[in-house]
Order: structure tokens, then sequence, then C-alpha cells
């Protein structure tokens, strides 16, 4: 028996493997879900309550989804040039941090029409720095950029946590180490009166069709897929390598940095190393389930925050931990990967 | 006498593919059997049945009239089958000696016989005229040294049927006649050996008796004395084809001057004070051996690399600092060595590989974004006027055979019109029919003024296509000789330095 590869991969499957890799992943699920003692039946569907059962609900589920959104784009960006970013938490950190600091300091007396997309491009610039480091090392050097930037992350949340415990934290605080909140009309506005969802859903929406239009419709982004599927190829093709994976690392460095900006001005209002339950790396799950398609990654965006908003509801009315969401997570991404490869390849004997 | 390997109605199917189609086959005491057909002809597939990497649909294989058990490499070593693949199989990082024990010693021993181990191999390395040194790392080994690890390995397992599939793709000629010189001895013990290829003049040279494969079928058995190249060529692509010669023809001016072109690379020299230049309308080929430098040459003229000392002039202009875009708005055109590797990205679709290389041109974007019409357009003209078979612009590339993949790159490159164009082993690895087809566009650039300069280590090639000749080695070139005073054997020397002693008396 061997696997060999199918020489059309019809478009189906691309719809189906993601799906089938989900249910795959709540059936494994279920089976440690009955091991706690509970019907997995009963959890998932306090779970489906909980994430889409009330208009609350929902709201919450949609705000869970929009930094997932970001740093999913920012990963299927960088993946698609065979850009290996696992930094997306640091990266959004570090814009988070920028915002908040911007935010309460200079750019605070603006009119929140500038001083609010301002901020953004800022948290942005903040994202984007954090991965040009690792990527103008791996061209220069050869330095394997999966190792850089994962670790970076960690430097990214302590730098943080040094500002958030000296310079930039909030003396108005009680000793709890946050920053000082941005100005509060520099806060992004409500989408739904109520709620905790504001308009950061919008700017992940927009930012996901803005990436479709330059990956499918643009000569950068069928350079950059080019670069990804053959270095040597593009090369010889005149692609210029570095320009093609600097304006890679910048785009997906910067996304992940607006998703750091958007938590703190629409969520929080301030940063602190809390900020991310790990969207950073969820968003490589989110793109993995994508299979790096900007719609899909707004789907598996959606699907996720599901899981997890509803993993809270789900261990609040029944013996099962949330911890159950991250277990739900990790099976997607390794069912995933399994899709893929029955996808393209058939079993033979 | 019963046959030593006999294959009995082999049929093998991938998917809707035939790729065998009841073949029997038989191999006799001491022979050699020259298997010949086209790429794709089902050669490698018989081959792998016999050896057990597939099992066969239907059929039987029978080494000295014992069947073997399908699908099991192990049992086809047992019964004394060697095979020696066309791309090695050894462990670049291990010595020559590691390398031929491997997998035949026992996993769980607590001392290798090490010295049992050298003294076999030595011995078998006098017997057949196979001289290794068993210490070598065989990353460090030339291609041809690496070839006669790979065989003392099969002998090694005390193989007594030899099978070599493609085993000169990667030798020169010389190397490739001493090769089969080895082989001649081999049989003179006992040996019995197959040999796969798809050129005739090898075929004819080394082999007692040739079977035609053709689309999955023999088409022909023939002694080797009985019949003539013309023939064999006739049986393999199934119809007549002739390649085409180039007529004669004044060259207009220089288009292309190098001028003491120097490149290292790493601290070694890979063009060593190179000067030639190709005139309007004129085709230079640049004969030697694989690795003497034509990479690097390769590298320079298409933009990916730069002399360390020395110019590159197209027309009247420098080109030594350009790159891969600016040459090809300045008017060159470069077809590349490794059309996998180089030419095209499998994984997109035709129309996107043919307008890679001028992404940027207002003809193919506008502001930025891709004029995908414009594009797939481009891509079906392509395909007409070049016929690329099995192709419509929204095909995967990978799913394109080589031959119509090299016209693709072919036809990108010419619909340019180029006024120099690189052609680096441009019919490495077709058959024959692609190969006709090849020369042909390029004679025809040819006529239309392009110069041409044609890097090769197919001498008949060089020889067809050019009007003057050059031969590179290690990175130095020959005087050039007009296509009239060449033939094989002025060539053969020419690459194997012989100007150079020349030069020194």
């Amino acid at each position: 028996m061997r696997l060999e590869r199918r020489p059309y991969v019809p478009l189906a499957y691309a719809i189906v493997s993601p799906l089938a890799a989900v249910l795959a992943a709540l059936l494994l699920a279920g089976a440690l879900i009955a091991a706690a003692g509970v019907s997995p039946l009963a959890a998932y569907g306090e779970m489906l309550k909980g994430a889409l059962g009330s208009r609350l609900a929902v709201t919450e589920m949609l705000a869970r989804a929009t930094p997932l959104i970001l740093t999913g784009l920012a990963a299927a960006v960088a993946f698609r040039a065979r850009l290996w970013n696992i930094g997306a938490e640091g990266q959004l950190y570090l814009g988070a941090l920028v915002t908040a600091w911007a935010g309460h300091g200079f750019v605070s007396t603006l009119p929140p029409l500038l001083g609010i997309p301002l901020l953004m491009l800022l948290g942005m610039a903040a994202g984007a720095l954090l991965l040009l480091g690792p990527t103008a090392l791996r061209l220069g050097f050869g330095v394997d950029e999966v190792v850089t930037t994962l670790l970076l992350n960690f430097v990214a949340v302590l730098f943080v946590g040094l500002m958030v415990e000296g310079p930039l934290k909030d003396p108005m605080a009680f000793g709890w180490p946050a920053s000082v909140p941005v100005a509060s009309d520099l806060r992004l506005p409500d989408l739904i009166p109520r709620s905790r969802l504001h308009i950061g859903l919008l700017v992940a929406v927009g930012a996901a069709l803005l990436v479709w239009l330059a990956n499918a419709r643009t000569v950068w982004g069928a350079e950059s897929l080019a670069a990804g599927l053959s270095p040597r190829a593009a090369a010889f093709a005149g692609v210029s390598l570095p320009r093609t994976l600097l304006g890679t690392a910048t785009l997906s460095g910067g996304l992940a940095g607006l998703a750091g900006a958007i938590e703190v001005l629409g969520s929080t209002g301030y940063v602190t190393t809390t900020l991310s339950p790990g969207f950073g790396y969820a968003g490589i799950v989110v793109a993995m389930l994508a299979g790096l398609h900007p719609a899909g990654v707004v789907a598996a965006a959606v699907f996720l925050a599901t899981i997890f908003v509803g993993a809270d509801a789900m261990s609040r009315a029944t013996e099962v931990p949330s911890f159950i969401a991250d277990v739900i997570m990790s099976l997607s991404l390794l069912s995933m990967i399994v899709a893929l490869l029955l996808a393209t390849h058939r079993l033979v004997r | 006498m019963t046959p030593v390997l006999e294959l009995d109605h082999i049929t093998k199917r991938f998917g809707p593919l035939l790729a065998n189609d009841a073949i029997t086959l038989s191999l006799a005491q001491g022979e050699v059997l020259a298997l010949l057909g086209e790429n794709g002809a089902g050669k490698t597939t018989l081959m792998n049945i016999l050896f057990g990497h597939y099992t066969a649909d239907e059929g039987e294989v029978r080494v000295h009239g014992r069947p073997l058990p399908p699908g099991k490499p192990r049992a086809a070593i047992e019964a004394g089958v060697g095979m020696v693949h066309q791309h090695f199989t050894l462990a670049g990082n291990l010595s020559v000696l590691d390398n031929v024990v491997i997998g035949s010693e026992p996993l769980l021993r607590l001392r290798s016989h090490r010295a049992d181990a050298r003294q076999k191999l030595l011995d078998l390395a006098t017997r057949f005229g196979l001289p290794v040194d068993p210490d070598a790392r065989v990353g460090d080994l030339s291609v041809g040294e690496r070839q006669r690890v790979e065989i003392l390995k099969a002998l090694y397992r005390d193989a007594r049927i030899l099978i070599l599939d493609e085993p000169t793709a990667v030798l020169a000629r010389p190397e490739a006649e001493q090769l089969f010189r080895t082989l001649r001895g081999m049989t003179g013990q006992g040996l019995s050996i197959v040999f796969i290829s798809h050129k005739l003049h090898e075929v004819m040279a080394a082999s007692d008796r040739v079977a035609v494969l053709r689309a999955g079928k023999l088409v022909a058995e023939r002694a080797t004395k009985a019949t003539t190249p013309a023939e064999l060529a006739e049986l393999m692509v199934g119809r007549c084809v002739t390649r085409p010669r180039r007529e004669a023809r004044a060259p207009g001016p220089v288009v292309l001057k190098a001028d003491n072109v120097t490149l290292t690379d790493h601290g070694e020299t890979r063009l060593d004070a190179v000067t030639f230049e190709v005139r309007e309308g004129e085709v230079l080929g640049l004969v030697g051996v694989s690795g003497n430098g034509q990479a690097a040459l390769g590298r320079l003229l298409s933009g990916l690399a730069r002399p360390t000392s020395g110019r590159l002039t197209l027309g009247n202009h420098d080109m030594t600092a350009l790159s891969p875009r600016s040459l090809i708005r300045a008017g060159v055109g470069r077809i590349p060595e490794d059309r996998h590797a180089e030419g095209v990205i499998g994984e997109l679709a035709v129309w996107e590989n043919a307008t890679l290389e001028r992404a940027r041109d207002p003809a193919f974007a506008r502001n930025g974004f891709v004029r995908r019409a414009a594009a797939k357009t481009f891509a079906q003209d392509l395909i007409a006027r070049f016929d690329i078979r099995g192709a419509t612009p929204d095909t995967r590339t990978r799913l394109l055979s080589g031959g119509n993949m090299q016209k693709l790159i072919l036809g990108r490159t010419l619909a340019a019109s180029p006024r120099f164009l690189l052609a680096n082993q441009p019919t490495r690895g077709l058959d024959e029919g692609a190969i006709a087809a090849v020369h042909a566009r390029l004679l025809e650039a040819r006529e239309n003024g392009a110069a041409i300069l044609l890097i090769s280590e197919e001498l008949d090639e060089a020889l067809a296509l050019s009007d003057r000749l050059q031969a590179i080695v290690k990175g130095r070139l020959s005087a050039p000789i007009p296509a009239e005073e060449a033939d094989p054997r002025r060539l053969g020397l020419l690459m194997a330095g012989a100007w150079e002693a020349q030069d020194a008396a």
C-alpha cells in the first residue's frame, strides 16, 4: 500500500476536506467528553447554545472571531509564499502595545476619523517590523524563520510585560499590570448596541476581501505564490525573491499587528500580557482549515470562535472543562493535515 | 537450455493508462538485451515489475524457470536479479563500502564482518574491472564512479542478471563507452544484462538483441546485427521521424559578445576567461561534458549571476549586470537547463507559466493587476502555434509531458522574438518526436535572425544545428571551429580538452 498523487484534485475536495476534518475532530473529542462522563451530544448541544443560542452569544462569538480572522489571514498570506510565520502571537502583542501607547500618547488628541486609522496603521507597522527581521535573516543567512518567529513570541509578550509593569503602567489600575487606556473617543464604535461586538469585525472581513483580491488578481499575488511553489523557477522568471518575501512579511506581520490594534481599540482599551488567549497560534489552525483561502479563513475563524465561546458555556453547564476547546482545535489541525494528504493523494496497493 | 529470465504476458494498468500490454520477453545466459523505447513507452514500468517494485495485473516473471513472487524486491534479489536505477539510490554521506553492504547485512548483529565485506568488494572490483576505493565518501565521487558503486552493490548481492535503467543518461560519451566495455566483460563471465535506453547509437554499439517497446506494447525484437538505426528509430516512434538539418545562411552582425568573462563561485572558478560571440542568424554550439561550466554560463546569460570579471555585451549595450526581467526586455530569450526546476512551476496553470517571466509587462498587467483575459488568450495562442498537446490555458502544467512542457517554454520564449536565444540542453530527456519539433523551432528562429547559443551534450544535436562549435572544458573554451570541419571524433577530442595540450606544445 502506498500513496499516489492524484492527477486532478476536484474542486469539491477543497470544501469537503475541512468539513471532514472538523467532523473527525469532533468525533475524537466526543470520545474524550464521553470519558469525562458526559454525553457528547448533550455537551455539543450546550456548546452550540452557548455560542449561537442567543443574540448575546452570537455577538460574543463574532467578537472572538474578529482577531482570529486577522491572524488567520496573517498565516495564510505567509504560508502561501512558504514563509513560515509562526510569530503572529508576538506580532499581535507588539501591534497592541504600540496602539495602546500611541492611543494614550500623541494620537490621543486627534479626531477619531484620523486617529483610529492612524492607530491601526501603527499597529500594523509594529507587527510587520517584528516579522521583517526574521525574514531578512532567512534571506541573508538562511536562518530558519520557524525558530526565530516562534521564539520572538515570548520576547514580545515579555516585552509587553516589561512595559505594563513599568513605563506604560496604569496608576489607576490598583496594581493590576495594564497599560493606561487609550483615549475613549478613539475606541471602536459598537457594531450592535449593548454588545461587545465592535466594527473591528467589518475591518477584518474587509481585510479578507482585500487579501483575496491581492492574492488572486494582482501580479504581486501571482509572484508570491510562484516564489512559494518554486523559488528557483520564480527566480529564473525574474521574480525577486527578497522583494516578494519582504512584501509578504510586511502584509502578514501587518495583519497580525492589526489584530492586536483592533483588540485594544475595540475590546479592552488597554494592553495586558493576557490580551490574547493564543489568537496568533489559533490563526495557524484557521489558515490550514481554510486551505489558505481568505473566504475560508472567515469561515474557519467563525468555527473556532464557536468552539471557544461554546466551550466556556458548556463547562459551566456540564462537568467538562473548557480546555476541550483547545483539544478540538488541535485535533482539527491534525485531521486537516491528514485530509489534505488524502485530498491530493489516493491510496493504491 | 532455459532462458535465465522470462517475462510472460506482463500487463500493467495505471488507471486508464495501459503501461504494459501482455509483454513477453526472454533473456539468454550471457546476453545483452537492449530495451528500446521512447519516454512513456513502458520500459521502466516493465523493469520495476520484474524487480518487484510494482505488481503486474497479469502475467508472470520467471527466473531460471522458477516463478518470482510478485511485489517482492527481496525475492528478486535472492533470485539473483540486480537493478541499477537511473537515479542512484546511494547515501552520499556514507562510504562506498557502507553503501555496498547496507541492506544485505543482518540488522541485529553485534559485529559486522567488515574485513570479509571489504575483501569481497575488492575481489568483485578486480574481477569485473570496476575499480573503486572502499573508503571514499560517495558524496565525493563523480557520477560515473557512483554508477560503478551501484553496479558493485548489485554484484555484491550475487546478481547474475543485471538490469540497468538508462545507464548512460548521466554519463559522458567516453564514460559510457567504458561502461559498455565493462558490461561486455561481465557477460563473458556468465552474467546476463538488460539495459534500458532511448539512444540508438548505444543500442547499436552495445547490445546483442533489441526489444522495442512502443505505447506499452512490444512492437519488435531484432538481433542487433540484423537491424539498422533507421529501422529502430521508425519502430520506436511508429512513423518516420527525421530531425531537420540546418541550411547554409550568411550570418549578420555580432549580437552577443562575451569578453574575457570569469565567474568564481565559493572560491571555485566556474568560468575562466571565456570569450565568444554569436552573430545574427547563427547557432553557436557549445559542446562539453556536463559539469564543465555550462551551468555557470547558463546562470550568467539568464541574469541569475554576474561575472567576477569581464564583460557581456548585447548589441552595443552592456548586459553584464542585468536582471532576468531587464534581459528579457532587452531581447534575450532563455531556455533553462532543467525545465522542471527552473522552466515551469508544475502546480501553476499553463497560462500562468506562459506569462510569469513577463508578468509585469503592460501586455499582461495593468496597474499591478493581472490581465487574465489577455494572458489566457496568449496561452491559447501558444498552445495552437507550438502544438502543445494535452493543454488548455487552465491545465496544471505538471500534467504535461516533458516534450510539451518544453514546447511551452520554447513558445513563450520565441513569442517575444528574441534577438539572442540561450538554449541550454533544449532536448535533454525528450523523445525523438519532440526533439525533431524543438530542433525545427530553433532553426526557424535562426532563420528569422535570432542569434542562438546552443549548449548541448549531444554531439548529434550540436552538429545538426550549429554553424560554429566550441568545446567547454573545466570552464575554458576551445577556439571555434566551423561546422563543416567538425565531426564526432574531432569534437570528442576537443571535449576531452585536447586543444589545451596543443596550446602548450
